[in-house]
């Protein structure tokens, strides 16, 4: 397929159309808006439903239904508007719905909401951050090949600057493993038949053909997000064989970061980029092994600091772990502030190579 | 006392079976003298008589509506608390030619979902709510809900719901049957044997509005909770007929096609 020229929220929308999304409903709030216009506009000319849902808790219930019927669902909106969505996200998770959701935050505050989530019971859910417009039509369609191959939750998490910025994306589709028919899906036809499904996150089954019952069930889904965390994992090193310094940031911010350390890179400085594609699972394994040279470790994140835990958690030694990120806005809370300049950022990777020279 | 001896003797009078085709026990796990197994039964009959097995699909919310779900022969979710006909739409708007139908109790559809419901009807979605009013949380013990009546004893107010204290109860069918997307709405009881032959033609002609895609409909059925009314199991029915019943009106609120 061409490429065109197209903004982030395009491109998702794009994406999830090529993945064969049959059903979104979403409720406007900035900047994850634009998204919900491309699917309206788009999505029922290629045989999908698009509901302007009346909040977003109805939307992502909405998409459960949709969802549960075997069709590919999403639903999405800005971090606040997820929060909401957050009962149902775990509730999908318990009882092994494949859903879509798509977070268009503001800065980078809602890496907890994407990685721990603000539902209820022992719920994982993949979560993916794309650095680009290109990288964002990658992983939309990655993560619902993910979230049917699981039969979990699975969030692309991004921001509103990523959602406008207007870049030349090639929207040739990912070829991707075929996956097994859904005979799980509750579509009515086994109503009357003996063999008639109940969907719950208790999984007890009916009378004549009992389930594991919530013990099993859920003891069987620790396995499965074990499984996840081994097999799933998805990261990008840039020069961190030999750095001394490590940079670790996700989404957008990392981006930024890689043009910077390719610029100190060229001058001889030994400083390197970690980025994790994949927020849960966390690269564990991999960070601990690109920061086992490094000196420092800074982690640039447009928060008050929340990867930072996850970070702390996988490095051999969390005394070296700085946050070197914070909290950077505009005046309206909106949109990403100052922080997210490469001097700025520079001046930030410097001070803390300095700090640990001194 | 043995098991053994606590058995009923062989010459016991056996009760009829309680089983539909579509329920998959005899037993129920409700309490004596409720009346939601009453109205289950009376929609898996409707599904039956009209032969909508291999094509209906069931959302049901929390509380006790939902205690059933193992017994029944239908293919459901068991949805969150309130969100019943917003999943059901999502069902809907995949797999047009099934029959999707919620199953709410009051404090499930009238206090948690009111908005998705009342949405649900605005939008003129395919599907049928079907509400088993109580007026109390019977899943919790009896505590009040938005639909508890003035005057009902409940574990929130034992003196009986007051107006002055506890505000009005919604009267969830007339709110809807407002709603230019609604094609029918009705209301019945099953506290005797001819308000449960009433509910059953009217669970009917609710499926048949879905049928021909008229519009949303509702159908309200009054049903006994005698534990959550700290009541008698047998005194139920007067009971109920003597608070809900005095200010519930029965019947047909809404029968023909939803405004264009």
């Amino acid at each position: 397929m061409a490429r065109i020229f197209c903004d982030g929220s395009e491109a998702i929308a794009r994406a999830a159309i090529a993945s064969g999304l049959r059903f979104f409903a979403g409720y406007p709030m900035a900047p994850s808006s634009d998204l919900l216009e491309h699917l309206t506009a788009k999505l029922p000319r290629a045989g999908g439903v698009c509901v302007a849902a009346e909040t977003e808790i109805e939307g992502a219930n909405m998409a459960l239904g949709a969802a549960m019927t075997g069709n590919r669902a999403a639903t999405g909106s800005t971090g606040q508007g997820v929060a909401l969505m957050q009962e149902t996200i775990s509730e999908c998770a318990l009882h092994e719905t494949p859903l879509v959701v798509f977070t268009v935050g503001r800065m980078q505050q809602d890496y907890f909401q994407s990685t721990r989530g603000g539902g209820w019971g022992d719920a994982r859910t993949i979560s993916m951050a794309p650095k680009d417009v290109p990288e964002a039509f990658e992983l939309t369609q990655r993560l619902f090949h993910l979230s049917d191959k699981y039969r979990m939750p699975a969030i692309l998490l991004t921001d509103g600057m990523l959602a406008r910025t207007q870049v030349s994306v090639d929207l040739t589709p990912l070829e991707l493993e075929p996956l097994p028919p859904k005979d799980w899906a509750v579509d009515g036809t086994g109503t009357g038949t003996g063999r008639s499904k109940t969907h719950w996150t208790w999984n007890e089954g009916k009378v004549n053909n009992p389930g594991p019952g919530p013990q099993a069930h859920w003891s069987n889904l620790a396995e499965k997000y074990a499984r996840v965390a081994r097999v799933e994992p998805r990261w990008e090193a840039i020069h961190a064989e030999d750095a001394e310094t490590l940079i670790v940031a996700f989404g957008t911010a990392a981006k930024f970061v890689e043009y910077v350390v390719g610029e100190m890179r060229a001058e001889g400085r030994k400083v390197g980029l970690f980025r994790p594609i994949t927020l849960w699972p966390f690269p564990e394994e991999a960070l601990e092994k690109a920061a086992a040279k490094a000196r420092a470790v800074g982690v640039f994140e447009l928060n008050a600091g929340q990867m930072i835990d996850d970070v702390r958690i996988s490095v051999p030694d969390r005394r070296l772990v700085r946050a070197i990120g914070g909290i950077s806005t505009d005046r309206s809370g909106l949109s990403i502030g100052d922080l997210l300049d490469a001097p700025v950022i520079r001046a930030r990777i410097e001070a803390l190579m300095t700090g640990v020279n001194a | 006392m043995n098991v053994a001896a606590a058995l009923p003797p062989d010459n016991a009078v056996k009760r009829a079976p309680f089983g539909t085709g579509l329920l998959l026990s005899e037993d129920h796990p409700l309490c004596p003298g409720c009346g939601h197994p009453v109205a289950l039964r009376v929609i898996m009959e409707a599904i039956e008589d009209m032969a909508l097995e291999g094509r209906s699909v069931g959302i049901f919310g929390h509380g006790c509506s939902a205690m059933m779900i193992g017994q029944m022969d239908i293919d459901l979710n068991l949805s969150l608390h309130g969100r019943a006909p917003a999943t059901a739409t999502g069902v809907k708007r995949m797999l047009p030619d099934r029959v999707v139908f919620t199953m709410q109790g009051d404090g499930d559809m009238v206090s948690e979902g009111l908005a998705e419901v009342l949405h649900a009807a605005a939008r003129s979605e395919k599907i049928t709510c079907f509400l088993l009013n109580n007026g109390v949380f019977g899943d919790t013990g009896g505590h009040m809900t938005a639909a508890s009546v003035l005057g009902q004893r409940t574990k929130t107010d034992m003196g009986g719901r007051k107006a002055e204290e506890h505000g009005y109860p919604i009267p969830i069918s007339k709110l809807v049957a407002g709603l230019d997307g609604v094609s029918y709405v009705a209301r019945a009881s099953v506290h005797n044997a001819a308000g449960v032959t009433l509910a059953k033609r009217f669970v009917r002609r609710a499926f048949e509005h879905q049928l021909q895609r008229t519009g949303f409909s509702l159908v309200e059925i009054l049903t006994m909770c005698p534990t959550g009314w700290v009541s008698k199991p047998a005194d139920g029915p007067a009971y109920m007929m003597d608070t809900l019943g005095r200010q519930i009106e029965l019947g047909e609120l809404k029968d023909g096609p939803a405004a264009a």
